[in-house]
């Protein structure tokens, strides 16, 4: 394995250890030295790879929407309705919930919790671009096909966004009855009733 | 050496192409290089009788205005069959203006029977093969005088005029209007505009500007030597484009704010990326008047 792709490794590993301590500790118990050390690391090597905890904080916040990103876009290049999509969409959400919370959490519980911390390098959308581009790519095709509904962006994206980012909180906090799998069917369809063309 | 014979012909037109080219500051500098043999307002040696005659003979024939097989007459004559009498002799054919390009404004009057010369809006019809080997396309309504000028010297000067799979010339119609628009700093950062006629913010979001993918060098050889439309802050209307006319055109398809249409040649992925991006960051510049009059 070439020096450069064994880095590479090296770095993504980081990422997603990182990732879970920040999710289950949160960022501000999580030092550098906790990461290095769940990693068999030592504190010094780490710091070559991120200079701060800052920077690898939004490094993962950038890995984790290029993750969700490519699970839509390969929604997206299916010759499939808009209905359908929304509920494979649901589905990736959920089941990266269940599997790799981590990832949901950080976003929720790192990402808009900490604002600070993202404010300078991951302005607006620039660390989500790879999530927010994909979205917006649904939508386009949805409303091109006349299936979906023609709207503001924002309005669109807050009702299908937030609303699957509530359920993944409340399932957090342990408040839903039901596991989330048995929700993708309602929300499903309650999503593209909000999103459908008259 | 004898000067090359020029002949400029109209089909169902407004006069665009020819009102334009009067405007050209050095019109009769270029025009002395030619031997003019008839001209729709321009006094010429010949006038509609010799041409319905016959008995002239052209080297370069200038087409202006949409055409129809049959049912336009002009001193009892055909319009198209005279036309193509002189095209089959003539070494160089320029269809002035989108409408003798494409079909044009004029053909929204009848979509099955008008057309372009030797193209139906992006089609070869079927005069196309007769006459491809010299044909130049220069669409515009109307056509920028100097365009035309760059096509007439080439030909004086028999130089070789690079041009694309619709005959328009590479140099004039390789780039977009986009290209040199004054406001690319507010297309890059992603900031609209507020209104029509303002010097800031780009037209490409709300106000309908088609410049990013339409193909023309209306920013780079500028109108009257100094403006353009979207300089002044009207939007382009894509007149060079072989779909034009569209509708609604001072306002952005979009599509959930997305633009319907992308720049030309930008998938539509790296487009929203970098939109995206830009538009997370609010540049202080971007937002302010450029001239902060008095109140």
């Amino acid at each position: 394995m070439k020096i450069a792709d064994k880095k590479a490794l090296k770095r993504e590993s980081i990422i997603q250890a990182a990732l879970q301590l920040f999710s289950l500790h949160g960022f501000h118990k999580t030092t550098i030295p906790d990461i290095a050390e769940k990693l068999h690391m030592s504190v010094g090597n780490l710091y070559n790879y991120f200079s701060s905890k800052d920077i690898l904080a939004k490094e993962i916040i950038k890995y984790t929407s290029e993750v969700l990103g490519e699970e839509i876009r390969s929604v997206n290049l299916q010759e499939i309705s808009s209905q359908e999509k929304i509920t494979k969409i649901v589905e990736i959400y959920f089941t990266m919930a269940k599997e790799k919370p981590e990832m949901i959490e950080y976003f929720l519980r790192v990402y808009l919790s900490h604002r600070e911390v993202f404010k300078d390098g991951c302005e607006g959308m620039t660390c989500v671009s790879g999530f927010i581009t994909e979205i917006m790519i649904f939508f386009d095709d949805g409303v091109s096909s006349g299936e979906l509904r023609n709207q503001d962006f924002f309005s669109a994206f807050g009702l299908f966004m937030g609303y699957l980012g509530g359920m993944v909180f409340l399932k957090g906090e342990e408040i839903l009855p039901k596991a989330l799998d048995e929700y993708i069917d309602d929300i499903s369809r309650n999503i593209y009733y909000a999103l459908k063309s008259e | 050496m004898s000067k090359p014979k020029l002949l400029w012909l109209q089909s169902i037109t407004c006069n665009g192409n020819t009102h334009s080219f009067l405007n050209h500051p050095d019109l009769f500098s270029i025009l002395s290089h030619f031997e003019l043999l008839y001209h729709p307002v321009l006094e010429t040696k010949y006038d509609i009788q010799d041409l319905i005659s016959g008995k002239l003979k052209c080297d370069i024939l200038i087409l202006e205005g949409s055409f129809r097989a049959e049912g336009l007459t002009k001193g009892g004559v055909e319009v198209f069959s005279l036309v193509e009498r002189y095209a089959k002799s003539a070494k160089h054919i320029i269809t002035a203006g989108t409408c003798a390009t494409f079909g044009g404004i004029f053909k929204q009057h009848d979509m099955e029977n008008i057309s372009g010369f030797c193209f139906n809006e992006e089609e070869q019809n079927s005069h196309y093969i007769t006459y491809a080997s010299k044909l130049i396309s220069l669409p515009g309504c109307p056509i920028h005088p100097k365009w035309l000028s760059y096509v007439l010297l080439m030909l004086v000067k028999r130089k070789k005029i690079p041009i694309d799979d619709m005959h328009r010339p590479q140099e004039l119609y390789n780039v977009t209007v986009h290209t040199g628009c004054s406001r690319n700093e507010y297309f890059e950062w992603k900031v609209d505009t507020k209104g029509f006629g303002l010097k800031e913010g780009c037209l490409f979001y709300e106000q309908g500007c088609q410049g990013p993918y339409t193909r023309g060098s209306c920013n780079k050889i500028l109108w009257n030597d100094i403006s353009s439309k979207t300089n002044v802050g009207t939007p382009c209307f894509g007149c060079t484009e072989p779909s034009f006319p569209k509708t609604a055109l001072f306002s952005t398809k979009t599509n959930m704010g997305i633009p319907a249409t992308m720049p030309l040649g930008v998938p539509r992925r790296a487009y929203l990326t970098a939109t995206g991006i830009a538009k997370s960051f609010k540049i202080k510049r971007f937002e302010e008047r450029i001239i902060k009059y008095d109140s």
